[in-house]
C-alpha cells in the first residue's frame, strides 16, 4: 500500500482532512516518550487505498522541539510516496515558511490549499495556478471542512507520487547559496545520504543533529564563515536562512494573494469577540464565570441554584415526600432527574449510568443465583462493580470534555492561556498549564489528557505529578464522610469549612511541589510562550464528536484492561484468606487484604492511622489500597468493615451513605484522634490516584518518568499528612517541621548558587525527541513484523 | 525611530529591524515569522499587563514582553 504522510502547521485543518480523507478507520496511535499523535488511516475512494499518515502539526523542520523532529524523521527516514503540505490559505506566508523546507527534501510533494471559502469570504482572491507554477509543485484548492476538492487532491497526489521529485530550494539567491551548493554535492557523494539538499542547508544553519550525523562537513561551514560577513546577520547561518525563506515568500508567493482589506484595518467578528473575551477588565470575571459554569453544569446537584443556596433555603420535595415508592425501578429512573433536586446534565447521566449499572447488577446477580457463592461474588462484586465503578465516571469526563473541546476548538482555550500566563510563570510554568490543572478538579484522568497541548517536556512532567492534587470528584466524599465525622466527634468548626481548607492544602501542595521541582529536579529556563493566537470560530459538532470518540475508546480500552486487572486483584485479596477459603463481604476481615492491611499499618503510624491504634486499626491501612481502585471505595471499605467489626465486637451498627456514622464508630472502636483522621484525608487527597488515573498519567508521561512519579506521589503524601498529625498533635514540633523546611529551601538556594544551570536545554529536548523518534520507529518495525 | 517591541503601545505599528537573543527562543521567532522587513501591530496587551499580542504576517501572535524584548522594531508614522 502507499504511504502518503500530512504535513502542516499546527491549526491548518490538518486533522478535518485527516478525518475527511479517512473516514472512521482513523485511530490514535501514541508515539512513546514524546506525547505526540501520530494518527494512521485509509483513503479508500481512490483506485488504490492509500495509508495516510497524519504527522504532528509543525511550524517548521527546526531541531528544538519533539513534533518537529518526529515528523522530520518521518519524511526523511520512512520516505513516505507523497507529502501532502496542508496550507491555510488565509495565513499564506507562514504556512509556505513550511513549505520552503519540505521541498528541499527529495520527495513527491503536493499542496493542498485549504481554508479557500475563509479567503473569499473576506473578499479576498487567491490564484492558485499561479502558485502551483512558482512552487513547481501540484496545487490543489480544497475545503476540508465541506470535502470540497478531495478527490482531485488525492488523484493529483498519487499521480505526483509515481515520479520522484528532487529537492528545490528558495535560498538559490540568498548570500550562502553557493555553500549550500558545495555542501549538497558533497553530501550527494556520500554513500546513503537522501535528500542531501535538504541536510546540506539544515548544515550550514548548523542544526544540531545535522552537525552531529555530518561531522566531516562541518569544517566546510566554519570555513566559509570565516571569509563571509553579512551586514545584518554577521555569520549567523541559521537567522540568514530564516530571513532568506521568508524575503522570497513576501517578494514571490504573497503576489497570488489580492487582500481587499489590509491586515488588521477591518474589525471581524473574530476580533470583535476577542475585545471582548481579553478585556482588561472584564477578561478575568468572565473566564471564571466560564469555568464555573462549566463545573456547575457538570458536577452540581442543585441546578442553577433553583433549590436555594443553602440547605434552609430548599423548597423541593423528594419523590418519596410525593408518595412515589423509591424502589420502583421507574421512580429510580425519574429520581435520575430529580430526587428533591433537580440535578445538573452532568449528574443527571452520572445517575442514568449508574441506574444502568444497578440494573446489570441485579440481572448477573439472578443469572448467578445457582452459581456458587465464590462465583457469583466474583462475576457480580469482583468484575461487575470493578467495570461499573469506572464507567460511572465516564459521563461526567466526557461532558466535561465535550465543554473543554469547545473552549479549544472555539480558539478561547489560547486566550485563556494568554490571559493566565502572567500568573502562571512565577511558579516557572506558562498559562497553558491551567486548563489541566482545573480540570483536575474534576477527574484527573482528561486532565492528563490534557496536557498534551503543553510543547514543553519539563512543564508536561510536572503538571501532570501536581494533577492529583487538584482534588477530584471522587475524593470529595471521604471528604465530607471524615469532616461530618469529625463534626460529629469532637468540636471542630464547621465541615465546609474542612472541606474548603483541604481543596486548598491540595493547591498550596501543587504550588510548592512545581516551585520545588523547578529549582531542583527540573531547573531550567521557563518555557518560551510564542504561540499563535487562532481566529475565534463556531465548533464543528462532527469535529467535537470524533474528539469524544476518540477520547472515550481510550478510557474504555484502559477500563477494559488495566483497571479491570487491578479490580479483580483487590477483590480477590479481600475476598479470600490465606488458606484459600472464599470469604463473604462481612468477613473480610479475615482476607489476604486485612493481613496485608496489618502488615503494611505500622507504615502509617507516623500519619497517625498506624501502631498507635491498637484495635482494628488495619481498616485504614485497608482502605488506602481499595482506594487506588477508585477513590470512592474509601468510604465503602468502611462501610464494608464497620459491619464485620460491629458484628464480631456485638455492637449495634448502621451503615448509611454517606460514611459519617461509619467514621464516627471508627473513631470509638479504634481510638483515631481528629488530627490523625485530617492526616489520613490529606493523605488519601495526595497520594497516588486511581487506577484508571494512573494508566493514564503513564501514558501521557515521558517514557521512564512514571516510576519517579509514583514515588514522588507517595512521598508527598507521606510527608504532608505527617505534618499535619504531628503539629496537629503536638503543637511544638511545628518549630521543628519549619527549621527543617528552612534548612531545606537554604540548602536548595544556596546549591542552586554553586551549581548555575547551564543552558543546555535545545540539545536535551533534541536528544530526547531523536530517542523518542527512533524508539517510535523500533515499535513500529516491531508492530510490522507482527503484521507479517 | 527605533524601538523595542516590548516598549510598544497598544495600537501601534512597525517593522523589524532586528531580533536579538539566541537559542531555541530565537529561533522560535524566526519560525513564526518574526523577522526582519515584517510589519507589527502590537494589538493589545494581557489582563495583567503581560504576555503582547501582535498581528504579524497576517496572523495573531502571542509572546511575552521577556521575548519581545530582543525584537527591535522601525515605529512607523
Amino acid at each position: 500500500m502507499k504511504n502518503f504522510a500530512l504535513a502542516g502547521n499546527p491549526n491548518c485543518g490538518k486533522t478535518t482532512l485527516f478525518n475527511t480523507l479517512t473516514g472512521s478507520t482513523a485511530y490514535v496511535g501514541n508515539w512513546p516518550g514524546v506525547t505526540v499523535d501520530k494518527r494512521e488511516g485509509t483513503y479508500k475512494k481512490g483506485a488504490e487505498p492509500v495509508k495516510i499518515v497524519d504527522l504532528p502539526g509543525i511550524y517548521s523542520l527546526s531541531p528544538y522541539t519533539p513534533e518537529e523532529v518526529v515528523s522530520r524523521n518521518f519524511i526523511l527516514d520512512e520516505k513516505p510516496e507523497c507529502v501532502i503540505n496542508i496550507i491555510d490559505a488565509t495565513n499564506l506566508e507562514r504556512n509556505l515558511y513550511l513549505t520552503t523546507q519540505l521541498m528541499e527534501i527529495d520527495v513527491p510533494m503536493i499542496v493542498a490549499l485549504n481554508m479557500m471559502d475563509a479567503v473569499e469570504k473576506n473578499g479576498d482572491k487567491l490564484d492558485a495556478e499561479e502558485l502551483e507554477k512558482k512552487l513547481g509543485v501540484p496545487v490543489v484548492k480544497i475545503s476540508a471542512l465541506k470535502g470540497e476538492g478531495i478527490k482531485e487532491l488525492m488523484d493529483r497526489a498519487i499521480k505526483c507520487s509515481k515520479q520522484p521529485r528532487k529537492g528545490e530550494t528558495v535560498l538559490k539567491d540568498s548570500p550562502i547559496a553557493h555553500l549550500i551548493r558545495d555542501v549538497s554535492i558533497a553530501l550527494g557523494a556520500q554513500k546513503g545520504v537522501n535528500a542531501p539538499l535538504f541536510h546540506a542547508v539544515k548544515l550550514c544553519e548548523m542544526d544540531e543533529i545535522e552537525t552531529k550525523a555530518h561531522e566531516e562537513l562541518v569544517p566546510m561551514v566554519d570555513a566559509f564563515k570565516a571569509t563571509f560577513s553579512d551586514d545584518t546577520f554577521g555569520t549567523d547561518f541559521e537567522a540568514i536562512v530564516a530571513d532568506a525563506r521568508y524575503k522570497y515568500i513576501s517578494a514571490n508567493y504573497s503576489s497570488v494573494l489580492e487582500r481587499k482589506n489590509k491586515a488588521g484595518e477591518k474589525l471581524t467578528k473574530s476580533d470583535k469577540a476577542d475585545k471582548v473575551l481579553t478585556h482588561k477588565v472584564w477578561g478575568i470575571p468572565i473566564f471564571i464565570l466560564i469555568l464555573f459554569a462549566i463545573f456547575h453544569l457538570t458536577f452540581s446537584e442543585n441546578l442553577l441554584f433553583l433549590n436555594g443556596f443553602t440547605e434552609s433555603m430548599s423548597w423541593m420535595p423528594t419523590l418519596e415526600e410525593l408518595g412515589m415508592d423509591t424502589e420502583n425501578v421507574g421512580v429510580k429512573l425519574l429520581a435520575c432527574f430529580y430526587d428533591g433536586t433537580l440535578y445538573s446534565p452532568g449528574v443527571m447521566l452520572q445517575n442514568l449510568m449508574g441506574w444502568f449499572t444497578d440494573l446489570v447488577g441485579m440481572g448477573l446477580e439472578a443469572a448467578c443465583a445457582k452459581a456458587p457463592e465464590w462465583l457469583s461474588g466474583f462475576v457480580v462484586n469482583g468484575v461487575w462493580e470493578g467495570l461499573a465503578s469506572v464507567l460511572s465516571f465516564v459521563p461526567q469526563i466526557l461532558l466535561l470534555f465535550l465543554f473543554f473541546s469547545i473552549l479549544e476548538d472555539s480558539g478561547y482555550m489560547a486566550r485563556i492561556a494568554f490571559i493566565l500566563d502572567r500568573i502562571f510563570r512565577k511558579f516557572g510554568l506558562s498559562g497553558r498549564a491551567f486548563m489541566p490543572m482545573i480540570m483536575g478538579f474534576g477527574c484527573s484522568v482528561p486532565a492528563f489528557i490534557n496536557t498534551r497541548t503543553l510543547a514543553d517536556e519539563q512543564e508536561r512532567t510536572a503538571t501532570v505529578r501536581v494533577i492529583p492534587f487538584f482534588s477530584c470528584g471522587a475524593k470529595l466524599p471521604i471528604l465530607t464522610a471524615v469532616s461530618g465525622a469529625i463534626l460529629g466527634a469532637a468540636d471542630a468548626p464547621n465541615v465546609d469549612l474542612i472541606v474548603l481548607g483541604m481543596y486548598l492544602l491540595g493547591i498550596i501542595v501543587a504550588i510548592t511541589s512545581v516551585v520545588l521541582m523547578r529549582s531542583t529536579t527540573m531547573r531550567g529556563k521557563i518555557p518560551p510562550f510564542i504561540m499563535e493566537l487562532p481566529a475565534y470560530h463556531k465548533p464543528l459538532f462532527k469535529g467535537l464528536m470524533i474528539h469524544l470518540w476518540d477520547k472515550l475508546k481510550h478510557f474504555l480500552k484502559k477500563a477494559f484492561t488495566v483497571i479491570l486487572a487491578s479490580t479483580i486483584v483487590v477483590w480477590f485479596l479481600s475476598h479470600f484468606s490465606w488458606n484459600w477459603h472464599y470469604l463473604s463481604d462481612e468477613a473480610m476481615s479475615d482476607s489476604i487484604l486485612a493481613s496485608l492491611g496489618m502488615l503494611i499499618q505500622p507504615i502509617l503510624t507516623p500519619i497517625g492511622c498506624g501502631s498507635q491504634l491498637t484495635r482494628y486499626g488495619w481498616v485504614f491501612a485497608v482502605a488506602a489500597v481499595t482506594g487506588l481502585i477508585a477513590k470512592e471505595n474509601v468510604i465503602a471499605t468502611f462501610s464494608v468493615l464497620c459491619a464485620t467489626i460491629a458484628a464480631g465486637a456485638g455492637v449495634e451498627f448502621e451503615a448509611t451513605e454517606e460514611g459519617v456514622t461509619e467514621i464516627i464508630f471508627l473513631i470509638q472502636q479504634t481510638g483515631i484522634t481528629v488530627p490523625a483522621l485530617i492526616a489520613f484525608i490529606a493523605f488519601n487527597m495526595l497520594t497516588v490516584p486511581c487506577f484508571a488515573a494512573c494508566a493514564t498519567a503513564r501514558a501521557e508521561l515521558p517514557k521512564g518518568k512514571f516510576k519517579w512519579t509514583l514515588l514522588f506521589w507517595v512521598i508527598t503524601s507521606f510527608i504532608v499528612s505527617a505534618a499535619i498529625y504531628l503539629i496537629g498533635s503536638w503543637w511544638w514540633t511545628a518549630f521543628i517541621w519549619l527549621a527543617v523546611l528552612a534548612a531545606a529551601v537554604t540548602g536548595i538556594v544556596i546549591w542552586n548558587k554553586k551549581h548555575p544551570w547551564k543552558a543546555k536545554e535545545s540539545v536535551t529536548v533534541a536528544e530526547g525527541a531523536k530517542e523518542a523518534a527512533d524508539e517510535a520507529a523500533f515499535t513500529e518495525d516491531n508492530e510490522s513484523d507482527k503484521k507479517e | 525611530m527605533i524601538k523595542k517591541l516590548s516598549e510598544f503601545k497598544a495600537g501601534e505599528r512597525g517593522i523589524i529591524k532586528a531580533v536579538a537573543g539566541e537559542g531555541v527562543i530565537r529561533r522560535r521567532l524566526f519560525d513564526m515569522g518574526v523577522t526582519p522587513g515584517a510589519e507589527v501591530i502590537l494589538r493589545k496587551k494581557a489582563p495583567l499587563g503581560d504576555p503582547l499580542e501582535v498581528t504579524i504576517r497576517g496572523y495573531e501572535l502571542t509572546l511575552r514582553k521577556t521575548e519581545a524584548d530582543s525584537v527591535s522594531m522601525e515605529v512607523e508614522g
